[in-house]
């Protein structure tokens, strides 16, 4: 069914912290690697070693320049995946049913014997959360790794999202966003988690941690006094060559 | 949005064909016989032969009956299920003019209004989708039902109402292009919304995440096509709306209103690509694009 549940039992999803996310990449790849030998069709490459590239992913890192109105630019790395939205406008367009939302836990997903490939719901999503892939012509999207968290024959401390388990900084977090005493909630409410685009509408359940503010240090040198430069000119065969250097055409002056 | 060519022509055709349905099964011409044949003939080339030109966009077209199945929350099933029943309708009717010289008035006009029921539901595919700001709004349903229902009469040699549905196309058309040219900076979406980093500054895509293209700027982000936008709008106007309006006014002759009608398509098929051309879905902002 494509109409949306009214409430769902868990919001399960991510917490993305961008202070502390470093741009390496790790978690596309872990995400490439697990979602395109699990659920579903394989996640496919057209031209992987030719001169135009291009693939389908379930998550990509964008790199942003802010620009504050004083001071220097700051580079902000801002990793992109399906926010399993609360209000997501991409279920209710499928005409076939492929894609629902669950009412266990909130997850988008989509029913991939079922997709006719109209591509309908990848324009309905703001955040380019969905992609066609363009040798099984089925939509692909980003499962929140269903196939992991409830997984009981992997270890524990593997049961969260692939992109989770992998990130080398801890920047990204995942669990239950409609727990208040969860970490991930807390950790919202501790750090100013926000959601994007929200004149969307589309309540998504992914937050976003922004950027702490960066620290400022004056200007000051204790040993600047003493490290003015002693002579001025050179004297000597140096300071012969510099002038003699200095007479050659050519060259700074 | 990148401008396919299946759903360009798909939009088009049946839009022209069940405009020509919808005058149809209100016995406009109210003829019958061969006469009435050629005319339900043409009707569903268009309109079938755009449904099935929008076949070829999918992905996996053998799963297409599971598109009747989601009309409660989906436009584009609604927009299949108006279709069939449309064309299932006006065919019981259309056999009653051609083989009994028969009008059934009821079943005529319940066909016609699931034509135009049908236009309406594939404005609506465009028109509920936030993401694309110049498509979310209130004249893109008229603009699509007023250019059906134009062409419909166009092609049913409804001369006594083309003329003045050509100018109320025309300005629905014009005044399309006027609001949607300012609906992109008024949803509120920009970089800043996007990422949530405006607090901080002025954001700038540094770096996209990948050194090569993918499904959603080929999908997308279409540049190239609004360089001539300007240009092209004037063609349109005057290929859709001003050339027919000289053509019918001239003195009746079936070489003109032949003319017309290529001119009309020719326009309405430019419209229809800078429809999507020009759309900026939201997207691209994550890019730093349109």
């Amino acid at each position: 069914m494509t109409t949306l549940p009214a409430s769902t039992q868990k919001k399960l999803g991510l917490v993305i912290d961008l202070d502390t996310c470093v741009g390496c990449h790790a978690c596309v790849v872990s995400c490439k690697g697990w979602n395109t030998e699990n659920y579903g069709a394989p996640l496919s490459d057209q031209n992987p070693y030719g001169g135009d590239p291009s693939g389908t992913f379930l998550n990509r890192v964008h790199s942003f320049e802010v620009q504050p109105d004083e001071g220097a630019a700051q580079l902000i790395h801002f990793p992109k995946s399906c926010l399993h939205c609360e209000d997501a406008p991409c279920v209710t367009v499928c005409p076939t049913g492929a894609s629902y939302k669950r009412v266990e836990d909130g997850i988008v997903l989509v029913n991939e014997q079922d997709c006719i490939g109209c591509g309908l719901c990848a324009w309905a999503c703001p955040y380019g959360a969905r992609e066609m892939d363009a040798a099984e012509k089925v939509m692909k999207k980003c499962t929140l790794c269903v196939d992991r968290i409830y997984n009981e024959n992997l270890p524990e401390e593997d049961r969260q999202p692939a992109c989770v388990r992998t990130c080398p900084s801890g920047a990204r977090h995942f669990g239950d966003l409609a727990d208040e005493t969860s970490d991930v909630s807390i950790l919202v409410a501790e750090r100013g988690g926000f959601d994007l685009m929200p004149e969307q509408g589309t309540k998504p359940v992914n937050k976003y941690l922004p950027p702490r503010p960066k620290d400022t240090m004056e200007e000051f040198d204790i040993l600047a006094p003493y490290l003015e430069p002693v002579a001025k000119d050179a004297g000597g065969f140096l300071g012969w060559l510099d002038k003699a250097l200095d007479a050659l055409p050519g060259g700074a002056k | 949005m990148h401008p396919a060519p299946s759903i360009i022509l798909f939009t088009t055709l049946s839009g022209l064909g069940f405009g020509l349905l919808t005058f149809l099964g209100l016995g406009m011409p109210g003829s019958t016989g061969f006469t009435a044949f050629v005319f339900f003939t043409i009707a569903y080339l268009l309109a079938v032969g755009g449904l099935l030109f929008s076949t070829f966009h999918l992905g996996h077209p053998e799963r297409a009956l599971k598109a009747f199945s989601q009309w409660r929350s989906s436009w584009l099933s609604r927009e299949g299920i108006c279709a069939v029943a449309a064309l299932v309708i006006m065919a019981i009717y259309g056999i009653g003019r051609v083989f009994f010289a028969q009008h059934w008035g009821l079943i005529g006009g319940i066909g016609a209004i699931l034509s135009l029921l049908t236009v309406f539901t594939t404005s609506m595919i465009y028109a509920q989708l936030k993401t694309v700001p110049r498509w979310h709004m209130p004249l893109t349903s008229p603009l699509f039902m007023a250019l059906s229902i134009t062409g419909g009469a166009l092609l049913a040699g409804q001369v006594q109402f083309v003329i003045p549905l050509l100018i109320l196309s025309a300005v629905t058309q014009v005044a399309y292009w006027v609001v949607g040219d300012s609906r992109l900076a008024q949803s509120g979406s920009t970089m800043e919304s996007a990422t949530g980093l405006g607090h901080i500054g002025k954001v700038k895509a540094f770096e996209p995440p990948h050194t090569g293209t993918n499904y959603l700027m080929r999908e997308f982000i279409h540049v190239v096509g609004r360089k001539h936008a300007t240009k092209l709008r004037a063609i349109a106007l005057v290929l859709g709306f001003a050339l027919p309006l000289i053509f019918l006014t001239l003195p009746f002759g079936h070489i003109f209103a032949l003319l017309a009608v290529l001119c009309h398509v020719a326009g309405i098929l430019t419209s229809r690509w800078l429809f999507f051309a020009q759309a900026e879905h939201v997207v691209g902002l994550y890019y730093g694009k349109r």
